[in-house]
């Protein structure tokens, strides 16, 4: 118990450094954010003017201190671009994200750990092979160029290769715009398809890439010879003795998978146009919108922490010998 | 050094590594015999948008068919190589520079020192590496310069541990307190008597950091903060393919066959040296 707290204590330390290093990166570079907001033809006055209202001459340290102090309150600032605060900025677009995210981490697992247990257990040499070409290609393979390998063959190469015209898939936003405010659900569907299977498949093809390999090594663990010994069944041996032994090495690999699924979604986002914390992202860096950007890498490096730091209690939880 | 581990490493690199070389071979050769004239803009009506293995209006033959103005795309998939493997190869030597130096300094001085250097480097790998790339990338002006500098920056964390992680293991060794007992000074026994050893493990982590670096450098420039046109990297040419996808779907995906072809041998490279490394250590 001391552990863990004392591990909750590290996490808040490092977030504390992360905010910091965020906040001197963004407000070290040149150029400010008042200079796209000041029309042409303002004055130097007016431009001092609109710089003291955003805040922007004071000091640094009392600039930082005030945002952390914010921070602390739970209060991210406002906005430059939008004229509102970046909290509800954030909370509108998190929905999709956590939606996109939360799903194909999902599949990425349960798909992954599956198709490694496969190679692993059951495939021949040569299927086994072929499936690690298919996935060490995936797992190279940028999430933006798959988007459009997979929106090319969905759209236009249904067509082109023949295929039935149900496999035509939308490629762009969240619903169909005629279909009013609220889609039908098979709608919204088909639209989730195709920014899902680019998400999922990399996430998919590392997941079983370290899958096939702690499944290989738990099938030569001396508890599981032991077991196909005492004439368990191979069954209850595959799914008591191996798959215990493989998921906690496979935990670990949750808290690191989730870096991979952020940037994913960045490029997913803005590709097939969902509004969410990606999209949000490129376009606070665009508009130099400082708190936004600020605020949306707070929440990006929380997620990974909180990730890390679940898959700890869960790793401690699962394996007796880390209590100690 | 240790002779014999090093002396392997080109046996260990088999066909990676020689799949590696023949598309920088490329990279140098192919944009060289093809002339300016696969590059510059010519008879636009005639050649553009020819699909892969087919004659042009012109006749002439295309292995990878033609871009939206004519210009072929095998030409300019090698000359895109150029600035890409530039940047995955150099983004990723710079951040195991960084990394060798800060990992040593680490591991060798202990303290406050190592304590700083590891909560920063822990720090870093909090935030998503694409989200720190974004936010600096943005904030100063994109290009080729930039693109390297900062991929160095946001990539020395992995290399740091395992430098420091050697340098740890190696300090508390009886030649080592020896050489420090003889009166050689302390930048000197790590030099020369304690870094070599972590050389090893660092280059594994390099080769494979450059597939990282390639694909966060084609990811940058797809969203136009990497380099930038008309400088040909394969991330904007699949970002200018992009509004041709319906159409001419080679123009965007063929540079990423490139490229995942180099990641997937840079990869396996580093995997074998890897391999090699612990063949040495047995």
């Amino acid at each position: 118990m001391r552990r863990l707290l004392l591990r909750v204590t590290d996490a808040a330390v490092l977030l504390w450094i992360v905010t910091t290093i965020t906040f001197a990166l963004l407000h070290l570079a040149p150029g400010d954010p008042a200079t796209l907001l000041i029309a042409p033809t303002a004055t130097a006055a007016e431009a001092q003017q609109l710089r003291t209202a955003m805040g922007l001459d004071a000091p640094l340290p009392v600039q930082y201190a005030r945002w952390t102090g914010g921070l602390l309150r739970g209060d991210l600032g406002t906005s430059l671009a939008r004229a509102m605060p970046v909290r509800a900025v954030i909370t509108e677009a998190l929905p999709v994200s956590l939606f996109l995210g939360g799903v194909s981490l999902l599949v990425s697992f349960v798909l992954g750990t599956l198709a490694g247990g496969y190679q692993a257990l059951r495939a021949s040499r040569r299927v086994d092979g072929w499936i690690s070409v298919v996935t060490v290609t995936l797992f190279a393979a940028p999430s933006f160029w798959l988007a459009l390998a997979l929106v090319a063959l969905f759209t236009s190469g249904v067509a082109v290769l023949g295929l039935p015209e149900w496999l035509r898939l939308p490629a762009f936003g969240m619903q169909s715009p005629a279909a009013g405010a609220v889609a039908p659900w098979s709608d919204r569907l088909r639209h989730a398809v195709l920014p899902l299977l680019v998400l999922s498949l990399p996430g998919m093809a590392g997941v079983s890439r370290y899958a096939r390999q702690t499944i290989r090594d738990a099938h030569r663990a001396p508890h599981v010879v032991s077991a196909y010994a005492r004439g368990l069944s191979r069954r209850r041996v595959e799914w008591r003795h191996i798959l215990r032994t493989a998921l906690t090495p496979l935990v670990v690999l949750f808290g690191l998978t989730l870096p991979g699924v952020i940037a994913g979604s960045v490029f997913v986002e803005q590709v097939f146009a969902w509004p969410g914390l990606g999209r949000a992202m490129l376009g606070a860096i665009g508009a130099r919108d400082y708190p936004v950007v600020l605020g949306l890498t707070v929440v990006y490096a929380t997620a990974v922490v909180a990730a890390n730091l679940l898959a700890d209690v869960l790793l401690w939880w699962l394996d007796p010998r880390r209590r100690t | 050094m240790t002779g014999t581990g090093w002396r392997r490493v080109p046996a260990r690199a088999g066909w990676p590594g020689l799949v590696l070389g023949l598309m920088c071979l490329a990279a140098v050769i192919v944009p060289m015999i093809a002339g300016e004239h696969a590059r510059e803009i010519g008879d636009v009506l005639g050649t553009r948008l020819t699909p892969p293995l087919a004659r042009d209006g012109r006749g002439v033959w295309h292995l990878l068919g033609t871009d939206a103005f004519g210009r072929d795309m095998a030409v300019r998939i090698w000359t895109g190589a150029r600035v890409s493997l530039f940047v995955g190869v150099a983004g990723s030597a710079l951040s195991a520079l960084l990394g060798v130096a800060l990992g040593a300094v680490a591991g060798w001085r202990g303290g406050w020192v190592d304590r700083v250097i590891v909560a920063l480097g822990d720090a870093l790998l909090a935030i998503p590496r694409l989200v720190l790339l974004l936010v600096i990338a943005a904030l100063w002006s994109p290009g080729l310069r930039v693109v390297v500098v900062v991929l160095g920056l946001t990539g020395w964390m992995a290399v740091m541990r395992l430098v420091r992680a050697d340098v740890q293991g190696v300090r508390v060794l009886g030649y080592v307190e020896g050489a420090t007992a003889l009166g050689v000074p302390s930048w000197r026994v790590l030099r020369r008597h304690v870094l070599p050893n972590a050389l090893g493990s660092a280059l594994v982590a390099t080769t494979l950091g450059v597939g990282n670096a390639i694909v966060l450098e084609s990811g940058l420039s797809f969203l136009g903060l990497g380099v930038q046109p008309p400088t040909a990297s394969w991330g904007n040419m699949i970002a200018g393919g992009r509004e041709w996808l319906l159409v001419a779907p080679w123009i965007a995906l063929s540079p990423g066959l490139a490229l995942i072809a180099t990641v997937v041998c840079a990869t396996m490279l580093g995997e074998r040296l890897g391999g090699a490394r612990r063949g040495r250590a047995a």
